[in-house]
This record gives C-alpha cells, structure tokens and sequence, in this order.
C-alpha cells in the first residue's frame, strides 16, 4: 500500500469526546492559553450528556443547610461500597457546588427555591436533596451551557471525527489517528497531550441506555497504549428502563420519578422494595410505609424510602421480583408516581418523561403507571488516572468522565456522573494544558505505524467474502445480556469469554459494502475493535472478583468479602497479551476515616 | 407483523433516488428502529444521524412523506399496515449523503451571537433569580436543535439574504439572552442587522414543526420584534433592563 494520505492537524492539547468532561476540560485548556482540538464522533451538542435527565450533585446546601462536602463524600462513598478512590471521591464533593455555579454564570438556568437560589432534588443514596436541576432535562442545560460558552473561547471543534489509535513516540502520547465520518477520510492530529473523554462502554449490552457513540473507544485506546484499566468489571445496571414496547426497552426512565414520589409495586400492588433494604443501609432507611411516606413531607424526623436505595440496590430487587413471578406483564415492575402527585406536578417537574411514555408507549404517567426494568446504563471501570490531575500511567495521556475508573467505586450515585464530568473535565484540561506547556522537543509520529493503522482499517472494503458487521455486534450484545449481566457466575462468564474470542475471530473477517463516504457499515465494523475489547476486559474482571459488590453480582460468591474490598482488578496490556493484577486501593487518611465513625 | 414498504432516499450531492425497502415492523416501532432494520440487514452503507433515540438529542431529523418530524418519535402506527413511507433528507440543507445533510450553517449563526455578560452577584456573593421570571427561558431552553424549523423557515429555503439571517432556532436562543435576569448586553443592533429579524414574516411554520411543542414565534419572535422596535428608544431600553431582576409581591 502506498503512504496513506491524510490531513494534520497540530494542537497542544486534544481533547477526545464533546460531552460534559470533553466540554469542560476543552474550556479549561483554552484558558490557559493552549491551543485546543475538540474532536466529537457526533454533532456538538448531541454527546451523550444530552441525554442525563435528574440532576447535578453538588452539595449547594440551598435546601438542606446541614448539606456540605463531608456529607456528600460519605453518601459517595457508601454509594460505591467503599471501593472508590477516596482522594477523587474528596475532590469531586468539594469542588461540584463552585462547578455548578460556574455553569449559572455561563447561562445555566437551574429551577429555583422560593428564595431565588438553586433548587435542589432527592435522588437515590443522597443523605439530602441535593441534584441541581432543570425539570428532568438537566443534561440538555448542561451541554447547552458548556457548548454557547465553549463556542467563544477559540476551541476548534472537529465534528463528526472518530479517532482510532492514540501515536506515541517513545513512551508518551504525541498525537491521535482517525477518520472523518462524512468523508470516510483520515486524519492525523498532532498533540503535547490528549484527554479522554470518550463516555461509555453500554453498547456492548443489548438492553441499554446508551446510544451508537457508546463502544468504549477511550477504555480501548488508552489500554492499547499501555493505560491501566481499573474495576472494569462493575456495570451499572440502572433500575428503571422502559420495557414496553419492545422497541424502547433500555431507554432511560430518570431517577427524579422516584426522587419527586414514585414508588416501585410488584404485580401484587406490593411496595416490595421494603423487603430489600441490605444490613449496610438499614440505619437510614425506612422499613415500614408509614414512615417511607412521611419522610417525603419531613425529612428530619423520618428515614427516605427504600425505593431510593443506591442503584445496584434497587436493580437487583426489580430483578428478583421479576424472577419471582411478580413482574408486570412485560417482565419489568410498576413504577407509580400519579398515586402520590397531582397530573400538573408531574407535568411540570417530569416533562420529558410524560412525553416520552405518551409518545413511544401509549402510557399516561399521570393517569397509570409505568412499567421498566433495569437497563445497562453505566461503567464505573475505566482508565485508572490520578485523583488530582487525572493524568494515566502513560506520560500525555489524561482521562475523565466516565472513560476514567476510580470516582465512583463498585456503584455510582445518580448525580454524581454531571458533578463527575465538571470537577474532572476542569482537572483534566488544566493538568492537560499544564503539561503541553512543559513538554520538551518535538512531535514526531512514526509514519509506518500510521501505514499499518490505515491499512487495518481500510480491509473490511477489500474483503469479497465475510460477515455482516451488525451481526456480529448484535451476537455481542446477546452475550453479554445473557452471561455478563446484572446477576453472574464463573461458568457463564467463561462461555462470555470463549464467545468473544469467536466474535474477534469473526470481526477480523467483517465486511462491508459501498464507499467510504458516511458509511455507518464501516463505521459499525472500526467500532468492533473497542467494543470487543472493553467487552472482554469486563468479563475478566468479573471473573477475577470473587465476591459481590455493587455493580457486580456474584450467584457463586453471593457475599462482599472485605479481602476484595482492599484491593482493585486492574487490567493492562503486556507483550500484547492482557494481563490481570490485584492491586491496593490508595489509603484512606484518618481524618476522613473519622467522617464515617463519627455518622454511623 | 406488518411490512411497510419504505422509499428512503439514496444518493449524495448531484446524484441520487429513492429506493424502495421492504421492512417488517415490529410493535411500537418508529421510523427510526425502521431505518436501523434497513442498515443492519439491506443496506449496510445507508446514512443516517442518530443518537438518543428518544427524542432528547435532536440528530435524526428527515423528512417523512414530506413531513419535517424526528425519525424516533414518529412511530410507525401512525401509517397503515402496508403504506409505502417516503423517507428523504431535510431539504433547506447541503447534502451530505443519503439521510444525512450539511448543516453546519446552524454552527456558524451560533458563533455569532453575542453571549451573556453577567450582572455583578448580590453583596453576599451569590446570585438570585425568581422562577417567574425564567420559567420563559426555560421554554426555549427546552431547544433540542434538531434544525427542523430552520429547515422549513422559507427566509433560509429561499431568500437571498440568508447570509444575514440566524433563523428561528436562534432567534430563541437571543430571546434567551435578552430575557436572562442577569444579561447587561444590548443585542438590539444584531438582531436587526446581522440576525436579519425584519426578514421573518411570522409565518409560524417554525413553531408547527418543532418537537419540542416551543412557542417560537408567540414567545420568541414576536417579542423580539417589538424590542427591535422598542429598543431604537435608548431610555425604554434602560428601563427593561433595570426592571428585568424583580422579586414577586
């Protein structure tokens, strides 16, 4: 093959992915006099983010004055069943109120309190009402706000470019490879350094709230340049999907429903979420309806309702119950907000949510309840970073946002991935800018590597026999669903993993029709690369952590080992085999251990 | 199951047709879940945006039997069992291929617009707003910028003086602004002169397309016209200003 041709662009610093953290981390950059490259695989503004409907956590202390960042790091922490990176865990607590705020000086309109300031709502796991929020629309804001503000601050975007390798030079990052999706042509960026900010790895399941954008292309990417992976096995399964009609199921029905009075019932018109409230949450938790049902009007004197249990909680309840027989008809439970709120309440605080089940499901959620069931929804594993640069073990190379391991620990709260986003992506892009300003000599890029990437890529068109690539990701998808789902065990995920090697063994003979002009075939046949590979790093992990926590459910080891709650499975590439290692979680000083002695 | 036949446009600049598909549809299914049928078992190479699929991110836009809608909130019972469904690109904009069209005009009218300069916070360093006063700002914050009513706006169809007209989309998106409790920018000159607000003759085509049910034209436009008026009166315009942040009785 002759040298491939491609155009260069050259930045000192490029930020991968648009959503919040890329947003975020791009502004950061800019401002501190850098040269900045957004690349989005989509149009600006449509990210994944969009999408985040309850709220931002961030301990504003606007409705709750006893709110502050202790609180919110303790409720954080006992969210991921302690196995979260205390130091982010910190950060993130302290900084989300100034993020928060940050975003009402760029434009953010939040909802009000009766006293002007930012209103703030309950959510799952939450000691206080604490989401900033926008009626159930708050990721729309978000992006919004970050996107008209970003537009000014001299960030060229590159819109509708997918990167495909992160270049190195020696050990550390020197630029990206990719290609534009409405021409199909390639591209090379030139960078000091590069953040990921990629989002997700949900596309890998087939009942998810994730978009086409969710293949893990940053996981993929950063492990492939010799990152670590850490905690790749916890997948957040959120409780309420949509699941009926069959086209819908795994769409996102938000938090905010059981945050502003929904209740989950069971097919007998149980509230059996009473019947799951787990030893660690017992001390805060109501167990009887009377006093779930006071605590709505009074939160002093009452416990919340185990309906708000964190997510992995609850998830795992709806699934017990469906397994039990006591599921709605189309396997998911009921979830019933009309009962407690009034037709214009839940129009004005749930807008987007009355839209979408009259719309997509014939359902009106003023009038009857909705039916979900959970739905892969979020990974807490990612690139194992530093808690206060968020740079990763591979010297240029920054992570945050979802992409980035360690936050959120076995299970993240809702409201903590908006908060998340703004405190990392702001780090990111400022250690980012901080260490292109320091880096010495020049960028070079081994132009036979980028021969070797051009050529991989361009094969699936040379092929004359082969595989559809849709069907190959669709086989994932079932794979995963079924053997590496909410509830696992040793044999399934063995056979997970021998079918995944199928499957790469089929992806490396994928084939595709027509040019390289907007070709969502090809695009689908490069995405299986990072989908295989985040896929298979997450059914390791499952396999390695002999217990259950969290976003991992073992029937074979059905308790939480304090053993496995010392250390992280850490997953990286060595002699191009992937390797797996136990390894501690970074200590916790005693001042902050103090926090959870003195609550108990 | 029902089987639609689904005529999808096929082509990219200066060249293309429609070409006919034969799809099942499943219960619940939208035109969207359609499409995607098509690309994963027909035709690999057929170009389409999407994202969300759920109505919230606004790429999907197309034009269903000449209609401007969102592809994944318009469901397929909506057509008999067995209707041929025209699927074609939005029109006002360059083609890219297939469903997918060049609208990066939108991107550009965005970078235009003069963004919000803050009042000074209150004296304890914060800053307050009363939920009457924004409860019309979020309406056009509810924006999803699916472009469909730049797409039908016959001022970007048609007129030669698109260069200097942002457009109903952003028309809000300045009503935004100028309605924002905390703004101290006069944008009066730019909504005449380079937003071009004299061309729109209220047509209301905007508002019938948008998703999001926003009042773009009784809200937003209107409005903005009278201000445009109004504001030529530098005192009338300082009043709004100050009366902008008020607490209710």
């Amino acid at each position: 093959m002759a040298t491939p041709v491609y155009e260069t662009h050259e930045h000192d610093v490029i930020v991968i992915g648009a959503g919040g953290a890329g947003l975020r981390a791009a502004i950061e950059a800019a401002a501190q006099g850098v040269s900045v490259g957004l690349v989005c695989k989509s149009l600006l503004g449509k990210a994944h983010t969009v999408m985040a409907e309850g709220g931002i956590a961030a301990a504003l202390g606007n409705v709750w004055a006893e709110d502050n960042w202790q609180v919110h790091f303790r409720d954080t922490m006992r969210g991921g069943k302690m196995l979260n990176n205390w130091r982010m865990a910190q950060l993130h607590a302290q900084e989300a109120p100034e993020r928060v705020l940050e975003l009402e000086r760029w434009g953010a309109l939040f909802d009000r309190t009766k006293d002007g300031l930012i209103l703030q709502r309950d959510f799952g796991g939450h000691r206080y009402a604490r989401l900033a929020h926008v009626g159930d629309r708050t990721g729309l804001e978000m992006i919004r706000t970050l996107q008209y503000h970003g537009i000014h601050q001299g960030i060229d975007v590159y819109m509708e470019c997918k990167i495909e390798r992160l270049l190195k030079d020696g050990d550390r990052v020197v630029g990206a490879f990719g290609y534009w999706r409405p021409s199909g042509k390639f591209v090379l960026f030139k960078a000091k350094a590069v953040v990921l900010a990629t989002g997700g790895i949900g596309k890998a399941w087939k009942f998810t709230s994730n978009s086409w954008e969710y293949t893990g292309d940053g996981h993929a990417m950063a492990l492939w340049a010799g990152a670590d992976l850490i905690d790749m096995e916890f997948i957040q399964f959120h409780p309420t999907g949509m699941v009926w009609p069959p086209s819908v199921r795994g769409i996102l029905v938000t938090e905010g429903v059981r945050g502003d009075g929904g209740t989950l019932k069971n097919n007998t018109g149980e509230r059996f979420m009473f019947n799951y409230i787990p030893e660690f949450f017992k001390g805060e938790t109501a167990d009887n309806e009377a006093e779930a049902d006071r605590w709505y009007e009074d939160k002093k004197n009452n416990r919340r309702t185990p309906d708000l249990l964190p997510r992995d909680e609850v998830a795992r309840a709806i699934n017990a119950e469906v397994k039990a027989g006591r599921g709605s008809p189309h396997g998911g439970v009921f979830l019933d907000i009309h009962t407690r709120r009034s037709a214009d309440y839940i129009r004005k605080r749930l807008p987007s949510m009355y839209h979408q089940f009259k719309e997509l499901a014939d359902v009106d959620i003023t009038k009857e309840a909705m039916e979900v069931g959970p739905t892969c929804h979020y990974v807490m594993g990612g690139v194992r970073v530093d808690a206060d640069t968020t740079r990763s073990t591979v010297p240029g190379v920054f992570a945050a946002g979802e992409v980035a391991g360690g936050m959120h620990g076995s299970n993240r709260l809702g409201g903590n991935s908006l908060s998340d986003l703004l405190v990392f992506g702001r780090r990111a892009g400022l250690h980012a800018a901080l260490y292109a300003k320091d880096f010495g000599g020049q960028l070079t890029v081994n132009a036979a590597e980028l021969e070797q990437v051009s050529r991989e890529m361009l094969a699936p068109f040379a092929r004359t026999s082969g595989e559809n690539p849709y069907a190959i990701q669709a086989d994932l998808q079932e794979t995963m669903q079924s053997l590496v789902g909410i509830i696992r065990k040793e044999s399934e995920l063995r056979q997970a993993l021998d079918h995944i090697q199928v499957l790469k063994d089929r992806a490396r003979k994928a084939r595709v029709e027509g040019g390289r002009e907007y070709n969502p075939g090809w695009h689908a046949a490069l995405d299986l690369d990072a989908l295989l590979t985040v896929a298979e790093c997450s059914a390791l992990a499952a396999l390695e952590r002999k217990e259950s926590r969290g976003g991992h459910t073992r029937e074979d080891c059905p308790y939480t080992d304090d053993q496995w709650g010392k250390v992280n499975v850490v997953i990286r590439v060595r002699n191009g085999a992937l390797q797996l290692a136990r390894e501690p979680l970074p200590a916790m000083p005693e001042e902050l251990k103090q926090i959870f002695q003195e609550r108990k | 199951m029902p089987t639609f036949t689904m005529k999808v446009f096929r082509g990219g600049p200066g060249a293309g047709d429609f070409r006919e598909y034969r799809v099942e549809s499943d219960e619940g299914m939208v035109v969207l879940d359609v499409i995607h049928r098509i690309q994963a078992t027909q035709a690999n190479d057929l170009a389409c945006r999407w994202n969300c699929k759920a109505g919230k991110c606004g790429s999907c836009s197309a034009e269903i039997d000449g209609k401007p809608r969102l592809m994944c909130m318009t469901r397929m019972n909506l057509f008999e069992p067995g209707a041929v469904i025209t699927v074609a690109p939005i029109r006002t904009f360059p083609l890219v291929k297939d469903l997918v069209t060049d609208v990066s005009y939108n991107y550009e009218k965005a970078k235009q617009i003069p963004p919000l300069r803050l009042k000074p916070p209150d004296p304890d360093g914060k800053y307050r707003m009363w939920q009457e006063d924004i409860d019309r700002i979020q309406e056009f914050h509810k924006c999803i910028e699916c472009f469909l009513c730049q797409d039908v706006c016959h001022v970007i169809r048609d007129h030669p003086l698109k260069p200097a007209f942002a457009g109903p989309r952003f028309f809000i998106k300045i009503a935004g602004l100028d309605m924002h409790p905390l703004d101290r920018v006069d944008r009066t000159e730019f909504v005449r002169e380079q937003a071009g607000i004299g061309l729109c003759n209220i047509t209301k085509c905007c508002t019938e397309v948008c998703p999001e049910h926003i009042h773009i034209t009784d809200n937003g436009i209107i409005p903005m016209k009278e201000r445009a008026a109004d504001n030529m009166d530098p005192v009338v315009w300082l009043l709004r200003k100050f009366r902008g942040q008020r607490r209710p009785a």
